[in-house]
C-alpha cells in the first residue's frame, strides 16, 4: 500500500507533465524531425518531391557559393545589429535607470511600446521613412549635413540592420536594465568615495558589472536577428536576401521544398552552435566572479 | 583647534527633518560613534561628511577648510559601507588597490600599502580571491582594508559589522580597535548598536529626531545619561520615583524596598531577575559569583546606592 502509494508520488511529476510534453512534441519535435527528413529528399522541375533519401540538396548548399554569400551576410547583419543594440541599448537601459518615477515608467513604456506593435507594421514604417531619395530619413541626413547623397537604405543591408536594430532594442534594454536592477547603488558611492571621477565609475565599475547583461542581451539579439523574417523580407526584399528570406522562397516560389528545408535545418543548427557556444563561454567567464 | 567640525549641520528631506542643527567637533586621532534608532539622523549625517547628501544648512569644516566646497571624490575620506559595497568583479587586490589607482600611486608603490594593508586585516593569503568568495568577516576585512590603504584623513564606518554574527562582530570590535589605535585615524562610527558603540569609541553622540541628546565619553553618558532618552536607549534602567536606577546598581539585602521575585533568568555570567515592588517591576541584574540566589516567587528587599 504505502510502496504504491509512493510509486504514485514518484510517477506524479512525470504525469503533470505529460500533456505539454505531447504538445511540445507534436508542435515543436514532429515538424523538426520532419523538416530534417524533408532535407535529405529529392526534388525535380517536373516529378516534384520524391520521398527517397539524397545528400542533393545538402551538396548543394555547402558548395554553391550562393548560399555562401547569404549566409554569410545573414551573420554579418544580426553582428552589426547586435553590435548596435549594445551600443544603443546599454546606455540607454542606464539611463533608463537613473530616471526618476514619472519620467523613467514613461520612457519606459516608450522603449518597449514596440514590442506591443506588429513587426510587420513597424517595418513597414521604417519602409516608409526609408523609401526612395526624399524619404524622412534622407532629409534629415541631408539637411543636418550627415548625407551629401541619398543613402540607399531599401533593398541594403544598412537599411536591413538599422531597422532590425530598432526591432530588437527592447531585448537588450530589458537584459541591461535587469542586470542594473542588481547593482548596488552603494558601490558606486565607493569608487566615488575613493577619488573615482564619473567616467571611470561608468567604465570601471558598472559596465564590467552590467556585461553579463549585456552579453546575454547580446545572444538574444543576435539568434533573433539571424532568424528574423519579416524585417529583412520588407526592407530587404528579393534583391537582398538572408538564410530566413531564402528558405521562404525556396519553399513558396521555387517550390523546391528539400532544398529550403536543407537552408532552415542549417541555418537552426549553425544558430544554436552560436547561442550554445557563446552562452557557455559567457557562463564559464563570470561563474567565478558573479555566480 | 578642532581637526573636524560640523556646525549647525541640517538636513530637510521635503517636510521631514532628518538632521536639526548638528554641531560637533572632532578632534585628530579620536574614535567617535553616532549611535541612535533607526531614523535618528545618523547616516544621513555621515553621508553629508561623505559628500553623498548635500546640507540644507550649516557647515563642515575639516582642518579649518570648508569640506563642502570639495567634491567627494577629492574628499580622501575612507568609508565603510552597511553591504561592504566591494567592487564584485574585482579581486581582493584590486579592490584595495583601486583607490591607490585614482591617487596615481606607481605601481610597485601601490602592491607594496595593498600588501601591508592585507597584512594588517589578516588578508594577506586571499588577495586573489573575488569577494563573493570570501565569507561576511572577510568581506568586511577587505572593505576596511580598503577604506584604510588610502591613509583617509577620517574613517567612516557606516553601520560596519551589523551583518555579522554575534561572535564574529565582538572579534571584528577588538580588531577595529586595535587597527584604529594602531594608524591614529580619526574615525567615525554610526551604529544602532549600544554594546558596539560604547565597547569602540573614545566619545558617543547619542542621536534621536535628528538631534544630539549627549555627547561625552562612553562611561559618563552610561552613569549619567543627560536625558531620559539617554537613559532608556543606553542599556536597561529602572525608573524609580522620578530616578534612573541601573539594574546592576541594585543588590538584595536585608532591608530596603520589598519585593516578591517573579522571574529569574541566568545569563551564564549573570542573572537577570524581574522583582515586583511597590514601585512597579524592577529590573535587577546580579554578577553569577557561585552562590546561591533568590529563586522564583521568594521575598526580597532592594537597596541601591546613589549613582
Amino acid at each position: 500500500m504505502s510502496s504504491l502509494a509512493s510509486l504514485r508520488v514518484a510517477k506524479a511529476p512525470y504525469l503533470l507533465t505529460l500533456p505539454a510534453l505531447l504538445l511540445f512534441a507534436g508542435v515543436v519535435i514532429a515538424p523538426l524531425v520532419m523538416t530534417v527528413l524533408l532535407s535529405f529528399h529529392d526534388w525535380g522541375q517536373y516529378k516534384g518531391i520524391e520521398p527517397v533519401f539524397v545528400l542533393k540538396n545538402w551538396h548543394e548548399v555547402f558548395t554553391d557559393s550562393y548560399f555562401l554569400e547569404m549566409f554569410w551576410r545573414t551573420f554579418r547583419v544580426a553582428f552589426f545589429v547586435t553590435l548596435l543594440t549594445a551600443l544603443f541599448g546599454a546606455p540607454e537601459a542606464y539611463i533608463l535607470n537613473r530616471m526618476k518615477s514619472p519620467w523613467r515608467g514613461l520612457f519606459l513604456l516608450v522603449v518597449l511600446g514596440p514590442l506591443l506593435l506588429s513587426v510587420v507594421a513597424r517595418t513597414l514604417g521604417w519602409a516608409l521613412l526609408f523609401g526612395g531619395n526624399s524619404g524622412l530619413v534622407n532629409k534629415a541626413l541631408m539637411s543636418m549635413g550627415l548625407a551629401s547623397a541619398p543613402v540607399p537604405f531599401m533593398f541594403t543591408e544598412t537599411g536591413v540592420i538599422v531597422a532590425l536594430a530598432h526591432v530588437l532594442m527592447p531585448y537588450m534594454v530589458l537584459a541591461v536594465w535587469a542586470a542594473l536592477q542588481r547593482l548596488d547603488p552603494q558601490v558606486e558611492n565607493a569608487a566615488v568615495a575613493l577619488g573615482a571621477g564619473p567616467f571611470t565609475v561608468l567604465r570601471r565599475i558598472v559596465l564590467p558589472q552590467v556585461m553579463p547583461g549585456i552579453l546575454s542581451g547580446a545572444i538574444i539579439v543576435f539568434a533573433l536577428a539571424a532568424s528574423a523574417f519579416a524585417t529583412p523580407a520588407i526592407i530587404g526584399g528579393r534583391r537582398l536576401k538572408v538564410a530566413s528570406t531564402l528558405a521562404y522562397d525556396e519553399f513558396l516560389n521555387t517550390l523546391n521544398w528539400p532544398l529550403g528545408a536543407a537552408v532552415a535545418v542549417l541555418l537552426l543548427v549553425a544558430l544554436v552552435a552560436i547561442v550554445v557556444g557563446s552562452s557557455r563561454l559567457v557562463e564559464r567567464r563570470y561563474a567565478q566572479v558573479f555566480g | 583647534m578642532t581637526f573636524l567640525a560640523l556646525e549647525g549641520l541640517g538636513k530637510r528631506f521635503g517636510s521631514h527633518v532628518a538632521v536639526d542643527g548638528l554641531t560637533l567637533g572632532v578632534e585628530k586621532g579620536e574614535f567617535v560613534s553616532l549611535l541612535g534608532p533607526s531614523g535618528c539622523g545618523k547616516t544621513t549625517t555621515l553621508q553629508m561628511i561623505a559628500g553623498f547628501v548635500e546640507p540644507s544648512a550649516g557647515a563642515i569644516r575639516l582642518e579649518g577648510r570648508d569640506l563642502l566646497a570639495v567634491k567627494p571624490a577629492k574628499r580622501g575620506l575612507g568609508i565603510v559601507f552597511q553591504s561592504y559595497a566591494l567592487f564584485p568583479h574585482m579581486t581582493v587586490a584590486e579592490n584595495v588597490a583601486f583607490g591607490l589607482e585614482m591617487q596615481g600611486v606607481a605601481a610597485d608603490e601601490r602592491r607594496r600599502r595593498v600588501g601591508e594593508t592585507l597584512e594588517l586585516v589578516g588578508l594577506a593569503a586571499f588577495s586573489g580571491r573575488f569577494p563573493r568568495q570570501l565569507s561576511g568577516g572577510q568581506q568586511q576585512r577587505v572593505a576596511l582594508a580598503r577604506a584604510l590603504v588610502i591613509r583617509p584623513r577620517i574613517l567612516l564606518l557606516d553601520e560596519p559589522l551589523s551583518n555579522l554574527d554575534a561572535k564574529l562582530r565582538e572579534e571584528m570590535q577588538i580588531e577595529l580597535r586595535q587597527i584604529q589605535r594602531t594608524l591614529g585615524t580619526t574615525t567615525i562610527l554610526v551604529t544602532h548598536d549600544q554594546a558596539e558603540a560604547m565597547a569602540l569609541s573614545d566619545r558617543l553622540v547619542v542621536m534621536n529626531q535628528g538631534r544630539a541628546e549627549q555627547v561625552g565619553p562612553p562611561h559618563v553618558v552610561y552613569e549619567r545619561p543627560a536625558t531620559p532618552f539617554v537613559a532608556s536607549f543606553l542599556g536597561r534602567t529602572n525608573l524609580v520615583a522620578g530616578e534612573t536606577v541601573r539594574p546592576e546598581k541594585i543588590v538584595f539585602a536585608a532591608t530596603g524596598l520589598a519585593g516578591k521575585v517573579r522571574t529569574r533568568i541566568f545569563q551564564g555570567n549573570h542573572w537577570l531577575y524581574q522583582v515586583e515592588t511597590a514601585s512597579g517591576l524592577l529590573t535587577v541584574i546580579r554578577q553569577n559569583s557561585g552562590e546561591a540566589m533568590p529563586g522564583e516567587g521568594e521575598q526580597v528587599h532592594l537597596a541601591w546606592g546613589k549613582a
